[in-house]
């Protein structure tokens, strides 16, 4: 498959199905926490304690990465169903958009939150 | 490409052979709700990420307080059942795209609707168990 000059979309195509796969996988996480805050006080404060740690803030800057980038690129996707975007230079601008774009609220949402009490 | 030579010639059109149908044998309806559920999300993406905000840095008595009002459950339900829903589709297919061994494609089928519907029903279940305070 060397005959294909690797562009941007293409790696972009990639990077849309493994952020989808690691989101699925996170959903492990948004399960634990649901059902650890309908458990009980000991339940929560065990994922607090993960979520809390180096490893666990980590994930969740990962996760919150994959779902903004997944969000952006799938409006993406949204744009080309619809027939628009399909011009060399709009498709660029529309994946350079969900690529930065992805990154951008990703540490917007880190500054808020932790701007607004989360790293108690 | 003639069919008058076919020893069967069926009644059928060819657009009433391919309606509904296609290479996943249940037409387009996986792609239309894949973009159901992608919209809904987006929608849904700001009043999730605020509920988030307020739940970071409390205790379990402070989150499941705010996990059981009204507005914050139905909200949290909706991206839920959308997500489940989205993940199941999303992930059918990958494994369509690179399982081409029949049988363990349709045991990664069958696996994958399993932990969707897990998660679905685990956090529907926490979030109705908080919400009825017991």
């Amino acid at each position: 498959m060397q005959v294909y000059r690797w562009t941007l979309t293409m790696a972009l195509s990639i990077v849309h199905r493994a952020t989808g796969i690691a989101l699925y996988v996170g959903t492990l996480l948004l399960v634990w926490w649901l059902v650890a805050a309908a458990s009980g006080p000991a339940a929560y404060a065990n994922v607090q304690a993960f979520t809390g740690s180096i490893i666990g803030r980590l994930i969740v800057f990962g996760y919150t990465w994959a779902l903004m980038h997944h969000m952006l690129s799938g409006i993406r996707h949204f744009v080309w169903d619809l027939g628009y975007g399909f011009k060399a230079n709009e498709r660029e601008a529309l994946t350079w958009g969900a690529l930065i774009g992805g990154i951008a609220l990703t540490v917007l949402i880190w500054i808020i939150a932790y701007a607004t009490g989360g790293g108690r | 490409m003639s069919t008058a030579d076919t020893p069967k010639r069926s009644m059928r059109t060819p657009l009433g052979r391919v309606r509904s149908l296609g290479a996943a044998h249940s037409g387009t309806s996986d792609f239309w709700r894949q973009r159901i559920t992608a919209v809904a999300m987006t929608l849904l993406m700001i009043p999730v990420l605020v509920i988030i905000m307020m739940l970071l840095g409390r205790n379990q008595a402070g989150a499941a307080q705010i996990l059981s009002s009204l507005p914050v459950a139905l909200i949290l339900l909706l991206f839920i059942i959308a997500s489940a829903w989205h993940m199941k589709i999303g992930m059918q297919v990958v494994i369509e795209d690179y399982v081409h061994n029949e049988k363990l494609k349709l045991i990664s089928i069958m696996l994958n609707n399993f932990f969707s519907i897990a998660v679905a029903l685990a956090s529907t279940y926490a979030i109705l168990k908080l919400s009825s305070g017991v």
